[in-house]
């Protein structure tokens, strides 16, 4: 069943990465809903936040695809229920049409939305939820000559996650990382097994 | 103008460090990684790597190609026959551009290769500037990675990782463009380090040592175990292990077109090739195995015919270096990440000794069957024209077996892959999995530099010849010693085959001439002949062979002969039809 993914990666900051990881979307004609890229709580790593509307079967094989890229460090997906996520708005209005016809406070307390700028001509409203949330403020709007409308991509954080620090640990290691030591064979191929 | 200043090699050595340019570092970086041959065309926004490549001619030898897809395929064929990586040099724009059907055949193939493409420079990067093409762009999705060099300072440790890249975990091809300015720039260089480690890459999963026992499980309560195996055999280095395997447990094995050599032809357990233009009995079969044991192979749809028909019955176990291989096109029971070379033994360890006389005795059936209605008049035609398989056959007789055979694409590719025998490995060097045409005569003169003792044989047919036949060039001027097979039926013929079999011999432009091959080559001053009867095959063949250099043999084959068996498109590879 196709339903919303939320993809996570970690990846070096290098140019040109983007690229190549919007091509494995783009290859099998994919359509990428929402796409972010942010700093993460390491420095130098960088984070893709990539929302897709598709099987889990093949959302799997595409985080494969991107966890092969030599410059990305993991890469995660995730059903809705397992993030917690958000997505900004911005909205302009015409000032005198807001501050005549609307209540403007109570505007603000529904939507949980806060005026950025307040100029004669017109007013910049933020807010910032799912879509469905600031979707809803654009119908409230639109009566009153909605000027302009923008929302950003989706950022998430993934409950279960306890950060990247301790994986990155193992990656910056040369030596084989604790998961590899558990491997009994690694090191000792020759005594394990004489032929 | 700025002047270049060489450092001489002494100077490099005696002082830690010292001052070089971009140009010399990329040169000093393919001596420390033991780069002994180059391919390449010089072009504008690279001569300032040719300039000091001037300085470098007795430690590196620089083959001057006629095409840069000439040059990357030599490069693709001298890492299939040596196990090392190729290395190619272009210029930009066109020069870059020319590479990209080589690197998407070495993608899709895991050749290792590194390939250095000069660039504008730096602040034209964007300007539409001569021969300026976006190359990074282009190749990302061709390359396992790629990376642009504006800074000299960069190269030592970028073109290390390079050469990491390339030869490490799954190979594949890795581009370097460098701008112009960066090949000019002088900086302060302090010796070249091998890289061994890059934090964001993990050339080999982790072997867990859990798959690895409940793959030996399945094995050992198997009735009809079978194994197929791919090109990771060969990469992995892993031939002696899969060998040790095999043997042990007693399970027939068969090979896709890159595993092909991994084996010897002659081994009881070699039951033969997979896929659409593969063997009965391996095709068939696959359909009645309990447990499948995927090696290094990544089941290919010329592999697995339609998947909804593929080996349903069967468990599937899968050893693979690329994690992203594992379920990808077939379901697996058992995944068994890790490199070959570990994880065989592993097995091997743990699997029962045993032997399957009922089972093997079923492909031997197979095999009998396909021999009485298609090998055997394939390789004795009663006909009065040539067919393929006898020039493979009759080639095969005077070889033993121990020659490199390179394939191109098509009808030949098939007959030479299905009868062509190997009694070692890194022997058989084709496009497989991109199907490039004009891959062979390149790919035969990289892989003669890449294994120089051997004798190396491009079979190519009349269609693809000319898509690469700029290269007589290149074995002219080089003085490169590849024996050239052209098995000519006058006709583009797998195209042919299949408009026939499925459009009604509707036959829509696949009657393709072509000039005097052989008069074509004495023009470049090879030596050849041309064929057309059986009495006159062995004795060229025989000349070919021990002819001193170059050679090109030209055979008429039956225009209309059909590579049979065959899985026709959309069918289950137990559908396989033999006539």
């Amino acid at each position: 069943m196709k339903q919303e993914y939320t993809v996570t990666v970690y990846t070096e900051n290098q140019v040109g990465l983007l690229n190549r990881i919007a091509i494995i979307f783009s290859r099998r004609k994919i359509n990428i809903e929402s796409l972010n890229t942010s700093p993460s709580e390491i420095e130098g790593i960088h984070r893709f936040t990539i929302v897709i509307v598709e099987t889990e079967d093949v959302v799997r094989k595409l985080v494969r695809q991107i966890e092969k890229q030599v410059d990305v460090l993991k890469a995660y997906f995730n059903t809705n229920d397992q993030i917690v996520w958000q997505e900004l708005a911005l909205y302009k209005v015409p000032t005198d049409e807001i501050a005549e016809k609307v209540k403007v406070e109570r505007l603000l307390r529904e939507h949980g939305a806060r005026a950025v700028v307040i100029r004669k001509d017109y007013t910049i409203f933020e807010t910032s939820g799912h879509r469905e949330e600031t979707d809803k403020l654009i119908s409230v709007l639109e009566p009153f000559g909605l000027i302009e409308f923008v929302r950003s991509a989706r950022v998430a954080i993934i409950k279960e996650s306890a950060g990247f620090h301790e994986k990155l640990r193992e990656f910056e290691q040369a030596e084989p990382s604790e998961e590899a030591m558990e491997n009994e064979y690694l090191d000792k191929g020759k005594d394990v097994f004489v032929m | 103008m700025e002047t270049i200043e060489l450092k001489s090699a002494t100077e490099i050595k005696s002082t830690p460090v010292t001052t070089i340019t971009g140009s010399e570092a990329v040169l000093n970086a393919m001596i420390a990684e033991g780069v002994e041959t180059i391919f390449g065309y010089p072009g504008g926004a690279i001569m300032p790597i040719y300039d000091a490549l001037y300085d470098y001619s007795t430690r590196l030898n620089h083959i001057l190609v006629r095409h840069e897809q000439g040059g990357i395929h030599a490069a693709q064929g001298f890492a299939r026959s040596s196990g090392r990586t190729g290395v190619v040099f272009a210029t930009s724009g066109p020069g870059a551009t020319n590479l990209v059907t080589g690197l998407a055949d070495a993608m899709i193939d895991s050749t290792p290769l590194v390939c250095i493409t000069g660039q504008v420079f730096a602040h034209l990067l964007g300007t539409d500037a001569f021969q300026e093409t976006d190359v990074i762009n282009i190749t990302t999705p061709v390359t396992k990675w790629n990376y642009q060099v504006t800074d000299a300072s960069e190269i030592p440790a970028v073109l290390a990782k390079a050469f990491y890249i390339a030869k490490s975990g799954r190979p594949g091809p890795v581009l370097i463009d460098i701008t112009k300015n960066a090949q000019i720039q002088q900086f302060e260089y302090s010796g070249y380090t091998p890289c061994t480690h890059i934090r964001s890459y993990r050339p080999k999963p982790v072997v867990r040592k859990k798959y690895v026992e409940e793959a030996a499980k399945l094995i050992n309560e198997a009735e009809r175990p079978f194994v197929i195996f791919g090109q990771g055999v060969i990469l992995g280095k892993a031939e002696k292990e899969f060998k040790a395997f095999i043997e042990k447990a007693g399970i027939p094995a068969a090979w896709t077109i890159l595993g092909l050599s991994a084996l010897p032809t002659d081994h009881p357990l070699n039951c033969g090739m997979l896929g659409m233009h593969g063997n009965y009995g391996p095709n068939v079969l696959t359909n009645e195995c309990d447990v499948l044991i995927a090696v290094g192979m990544r089941f290919d749809d010329r592999v697995t015919g339609r998947l909804d028909k593929y080996a349903k019955q069967a468990k599937v176990i899968h050893l693979d270096i690329d994690p992203s291989e594992i379920d990808k096109n077939v379901k697996t029971t058992v995944p068994v990440w890790g490199d070959c070379k570990e994880t065989l033994p592993m097995l091997t360890a743990l699997v029962e000794q045993k032997m399957y006389p009922q089972w093997l005795q079923k492909f031997r059936d197979c095999t009998q069957k396909e021999e009485e209605e298609v090998i055997h008049e394939e390789l004795n035609p009663t006909g009065e024209i040539l067919t393929m398989g006898e020039v493979i056959n009759t080639l095969n007789e005077l070889t033993n077996g121990d020659a490199i055979i390179v394939t191109d694409v098509g009808q030949h590719q098939m007959v030479a892959c299905r009868y062509a025998k190997f009694n070692q490995s890194k022997s058989n060097v084709t496009s497989g999995g991109l199907g490039t045409m004009g891959f062979a005569l390149p790919a035969a003169i990289g892989a003669k530099f890449g294994a120089p003792e051997r004798t190396v044989v491009a079979i190519i047919g009349d269609g693809g010849f000319q898509m690469t036949i700029q290269e007589l060039g290149t074995i002219m001027q080089s003085n490169v010693n590849v024996k050239i097979i052209i098995l000519n039926n006058r006709f583009l013929g797998m195209v042919r085959q299949w408009q026939q079999l499925f459009n009604e011999r509707r036959y829509s432009f696949v009657d393709i001439q072509s000039p005097d091959f052989v008069a074509v080559a004495k023009g470049y001053r090879i030596e050849g002949q041309l064929v057309s009867e059986r009495k006159d095959l062995k004795n060229a063949l025989h000349e070919m062979l021990t002819h001193p250099g170059a050679y090109l043999l030209e055979v008429m084959v039956g225009k209309e002969n059909n590579v049979f068996p065959m899985v026709p498109q959309g069918c289950g590879v137990s559908e396989i039809r033999l006539k």
